[in-house]
């Protein structure tokens, strides 16, 4: 799952390797989310987004693509191939209205993300910081996104962030994907933590409206038949949103990979 | 999507038969294959839009099934497809659809270029 086994190097360190500071949704001016399918904003931080939204923040989605080469059909299978572009662009359309949330597509293909230019993707990602003036980007952790997606545009956004002005920078935050004792061991703790449990209908909500992926979730979290880590992912998932300080100044795991 | 009926399948690949289409050839296992209890590895590949032209186009097999294009010196040939749909496009969709609806391989074909934007 990461390219690399070198220690990690890259994040702030926390002070004695302390529990994770709170993030505080009211201090934010502007939050930009920048991530490559639809369904990507609801798991990894709609609660945030929602919170944001609710303290009078404007919350922007940049999303990388339609999620269009997603396998998920629907049971029984209401999309195919060619009609799941705009199914998946109308869910998230629905799901970003629940979290407060305005939606950009950056019109890239699913899966292919990795094989664009990254400075041509950090130009245009840097245009959307641009227009939304973030105090905030959130991201995924490159090197640590599992979805090769989620890794290009997670160091697209590092780049975009790298070749700003010093002073105008968002603070950059990544999620890592993954089993959260693995990647504690890696990256050690996550660095701010928001606690979502005030708006985790609403991450629910959203999260539902991404039927053609989520509708089999539900179904299986209604079922009940959860083994005791699937368990623990729900109940993490509407608790607690973690994320990792990235300093952008400082290479990222897969720019090491790549070295 | 529909379950494969073989008898209207084979007739829209014949109606496609001796000119040029554009195909659509995939197979998946998701992105995530590496989280799932049993770890496997992740295999994906497609073809977008390749210009083909076929001389005899046939499915056969008791379901899933089988589909052989044959091309002026080549095959294309995908196995596992359980579902189809000719779309308001008039593109020829078929695919393989596990027991959960999650895609596990598409062969599509059509006269005009499969959207890309
Ligand atoms: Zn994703």
């Amino acid at each position: 799952m990461n390219p690399t086994d070198e220690p990690h190097t890259s994040t702030k360190p926390v002070a004695g390797g302390a529990a994770a500071t709170s993030f505080n949704p009211a201090q934010q001016r502007a939050l930009l989310v920048v991530m490559p399918h639809p369904d990507d904003e609801s798991f990894a931080c709609g609660g945030t987004m929602a919170l944001c939204a609710k303290a009078g923040a404007p919350v922007t989605f940049l999303c990388g693509t339609y999620g269009d080469m997603g396998r998920r059909m629907g049971l029984p299978p209401f999309a195919n191939r060619e009609s799941l572009r705009d199914i998946r662009e109308r869910e998230l359309r629905e799901a970003a209205g629940i979290l407060g949330a305005r939606v950009h597509f950056m019109g890239l293909r699913d899966k292919c993300v990795e094989f664009e230019d990254p400075q041509q993707l950090a130009a245009s990602i840097r245009e959307r910081i641009a227009g939304t003036a973030p105090t905030t980007l959130i991201t995924f952790y490159p090197g640590y996104g599992v979805h090769p997606d989620h890794d290009a545009l997670g160091q697209a956004a590092v780049l975009a962030v790298r070749g700003m002005a010093r002073e105008e920078r968002p603070r950059l935050l990544a999620v890592a994907v993954g089993e959260p004792a693995a990647l504690e061991e890696r990256l050690g703790s996550p660095h701010l933590e928001t606690h979502i449990a005030s708006v985790s209908e609403l991450k629910l909500e959203a999260l539902r409206a991404h039927r053609s992926q989520t509708a089999q979730m539900f179904r299986q979290w209604q079922e009940g038949d959860l083994d005791p880590q699937m368990e623990q992912m729900r109940r993490r998932m509407v608790e607690v949103e973690e994320f990792y300080e990235l300093d952008p100044d400082q290479p990222t795991p897969l720019e090491r990979a790549a070295a | 999507m529909q379950p494969i009926n073989t008898t209207q399948l084979q007739s829209e690949l014949d109606a496609r038969e001796a000119r040029p289409v554009h195909l659509h050839l995939e197979t998946t296992t998701g992105s995530y294959p590496m989280m799932g209890p049993e770890k496997r590895s992740r295999v994906v590949a497609f073809v977008r839009n390749a210009k083909i032209e076929y001389e005899r186009g046939v499915i056969t097999g008791e379901g899933p099934y089988r589909v052989g294009l044959k091309l002026d010196g080549g095959w294309v040939y995908a196995d596992g497809l359980t579902h189809w749909v000719v779309n308001e496009r008039e593109e020829l969709l078929i695919a393989g659809l596990d027991k959960d609806g999650q895609l596990t391989v598409a062969l599509q074909l059509s006269a005009r270029p499969f959207r890309e934007e």
